[in-house]
């Protein structure tokens, strides 16, 4: 019996294609796309009003709450420009750091930092981003009562404790792959630029940075697609601002379809998101 | 070419997952509830039983060790208790829609929403010795029976309270006034709890401030009163800090100074004072918002014994007191009250001064036929209010 399978195999290359791909395209497509499908199906249900049940009849009246009320287009707003501001954030601290602990640092120290830039990965997220809540605390807060006095005070709860929340929380997550990008840059081009009469700067900008691009990119969707889903950082630090992924978590109990049609935004904008990187060419190179 | 017929097949398969997940079982509106059966008899416990509840309302001694009623029913009886705190009542419709809890402590903003949905069952309240011993005024209730038929017994009753800072707030408040106020010097530090029966709190401060919008019920407005109540409610905003939903945040702001006026329950206010804030609660001139809540079974409960004996214990006389004194609210079972520790807790919390609840408006579900017997207008249904919260939380 296994004798005849394996010749089977053997002489049918798509059998053995097929076999080897089974499972896991089962779990893609019933399990991820299937959840996605559902999800995409559900956003055209409606409730009945006042049990609360869903009642599967196609409707287009969670797409025109979406389209109509103002609130939810200044969420979807707010939403983009956090994580657009998160991203940029982490860039800004990520790209120096990533270039010292690849370029400059001893290759003793440049273990002991990659493992620095990890540990905060082990914690709880919800550990972390209590931490920033007692920190962030207007007029009792660690911030407060640190730099109170040289007159610098905390943002209080809102967008900017957000934007430093998620920023914090997913720095890691840009540093990884931009360290990793640097690691491959051969050290001989800085030389040779530098050789060349180029300065430091402009080595970065001609010479590093169109390398290092793809990565910085790797690391934006993940920083990008992380901020953009987040409600529990908007809960504990936003005071009362909400993000899209806060509309979800309020109406999902509520209002299932509705909800669905809200998460349907975040998918939408990634799927842009990522046919924009597509085009750039930055996903071949990676 | 690969590629598209890989595409292809996904699309199949996207397509066969559409067609299977609309085959499930629907749902439609009825003005009856479904009809289904009530417990006849009660066999043995099954070993455990999942309860969804309020903060506060099913205490094992981990929060305080003195406070205890579930330890002492699971000797008793072998149901292990495994509960699950709802911050909201939508909370708690979802949680029960799940069918992997038993029972749970419905508010009358839920309740109701819970029997026509069909996932609560009737309950019969002879396999109940404590049930004979309830206030009658709170048996078969509109929010706990429909049509004579009985869905749970009562729990308790309370007012939802105007919690201010004593040590910051001065003068004391008297009035909700003092949370719509916009020129309140405690701008930025007020509070408002985060759900649309919210509205009705505004309602209320309305009911009496603008006796011309001529609102008599709270939880029955139509489209005039309700866009005042919400007017209110977006004029508020800016004075709000945070919205709370999750109690413990809630303790943790008045505690910081994060909040120091705003709508509370009791119980916050009494787990903020033992860890040493300064802070009270009142019932505000205008009356109150409040609960009378009710334990009621799923209708897909797989714990049916547990759970009735869970039911029975709750009304018990000892573990009733026990909740009511740590919750801050008054028992529904008449003997509760001599066994209270502190002895004038009944009179404390009115629990059967029937002129005090006058101005108390129970949670209720509002629909769209009036509450308050209305009949020339349509009232603003339940989902109405949460489309318009929901839109004043994201603006």
């Amino acid at each position: 019996m296994l004798q005849k399978i394996s010749n089977a195999m053997h002489k049918n290359s798509r059998l053995r294609l097929a076999s080897l791909l089974a499972a896991p395209l089962l779990w893609l497509v019933v399990a991820y796309l299937g959840a996605l499908t559902a999800l995409f199906v559900t956003a055209f249900y409606t409730i009945d009003s006042f049990t609360g049940n869903v009642i599967q009849q196609f409707n287009l009246g969670n797409f025109q709450d979406v389209l109509t009320d103002i609130a939810y287009r200044n969420v979807v707003l707010r939403t983009l420009g956090i994580a657009t501001l998160v991203t940029l954030i982490c860039a800004v601290f990520a790209i120096p750091m990533a270039f010292y602990m690849a370029k400059l640092a001893k290759p003793k120290s440049q273990r002991v930092l990659v493992a620095l830039v990890m540990t905060p990965l082990w914690a709880s997220y919800l550990v972390k981003i209590y931490a920033w809540r007692t920190m962030i605390e207007p007029e009792t807060g660690v911030i407060d009562w640190l730099l109170g006095p040289i007159g610098i005070h905390s943002p209080g709860f809102g967008g900017p404790a957000i934007i430093i929340g998620l920023s914090y929380l997913w720095l890691p997550y840009m540093i990884l792959p931009i360290y990793a990008g640097f690691e491959r840059l051969p050290n001989n081009l800085l030389d040779a630029s530098g050789d060349l009469g180029a300065r430091n700067w402009y080595t970065f900008r001609r010479v590093v940075l169109p390398i290092i691009f793809p990565s910085i990119v790797a690391g934006s969707m993940f920083t990008f697609s992380l901020s953009l889903g987040d409600y529990i950082t908007a809960q504990i630090l936003g005071g009362k601002l909400q993000m899209l992924g806060n509309v979800v978590y309020q109406n999902f109990s509520i209002n299932l379809p509705f909800a669905a049609t809200i998460a349907m935004i975040p998918v939408l904008i990634m799927g842009i998101y990522l046919w924009v990187v597509r085009r750039t060419g930055a996903l071949a190179s990676m | 070419m690969q590629k598209k017929r890989l595409f292809s097949s996904l699309v199949i398969a996207s397509a066969a997952a559409l067609v299977l997940s609309s085959c499930g079982s629907s749902n439609s509106a009825s003005n009856e509830p479904p009809k289904l059966e009530a417990m006849k008899s009660l066999g043995a416990g099954e070993g455990a039983v999942n309860i969804v509840a309020w903060a506060g309302y099913v205490e094992n001694g981990s929060t305080d060790p003195n406070v205890d009623w579930v330890t002492g029913f699971e000797k008793e009886t072998g149901c292990k208790v495994n509960v699950k705190n709802g911050a909201t009542s939508d909370d708690m419709v979802a949680l029960m829609k799940t069918g992997e809890y038993d029972v749970v402590s419905a508010s009358g903003d839920a309740s109701l929403r819970l029997i026509y949905g069909g996932d609560v069952a009737p309950v019969n309240t002879d396999l109940m010795t404590n049930y004979a011993d309830v206030f009658d005024n709170l048996k078969n209730q509109p929010w706990n029976s429909v049509n004579g038929v009985s869905y749970g017994v009562p729990h308790g009753r309370g007012a939802n309270l105007l919690a201010y800072r004593t040590d910051i707030v001065k003068p004391a408040p008297t009035s909700w006034g003092s949370v719509f106020d916009v020129n309140s010097p405690y701008k930025g530090k007020i509070t408002a709890y985060d759900s649309a029966i919210y509205i009705a709190d505004a309602a209320l401060y309305l009911m009496n401030t603008q006796p011309d919008l001529g609102i008599k019920y709270p939880y029955a407005l139509d489209q005039k009163q309700f866009d005042a109540a919400v007017a209110l409610i977006e004029a508020q905003k800016p004075l709000i800090g945070e919205y709370w939903g999750d109690y413990l945040k809630h303790v943790a702001s008045l505690k910081s100074g994060g909040t120091v006026l705003g709508t509370t329950w009791q119980v916050n206010i009494n787990l903020a004072k033992g860890e040493g804030t300064k802070v009270e609660g009142i019932k505000p001139a205008e009356g109150s918002t409040g609960w009378s809540d009710t334990w009621m079974i799923s209708s897909k409960a797989k714990h049916p014994n547990c759970a009735y004996l869970w039911m029975d214990h709750i009304i018990s006389p000892q573990a009733n007191a026990g909740v009511a004194e740590w919750f801050g609210e008054a028992p529904s079972n008449a003997k509760s009250c001599d066994l209270t520790a502190d002895k004038n807790h009944c009179t404390t919390f009115h629990a059967s001064d029937d002129a005090y609840w006058s101005d108390v408006y129970y949670w209720n579900t509002p629909t769209e036929a009036c509450l308050d017997g209305r009949t020339d207008v349509k009232c603003i249904p339940y989902s109405e209010w949460v489309k318009s919260w929901s839109s004043l939380r994201n603006s």
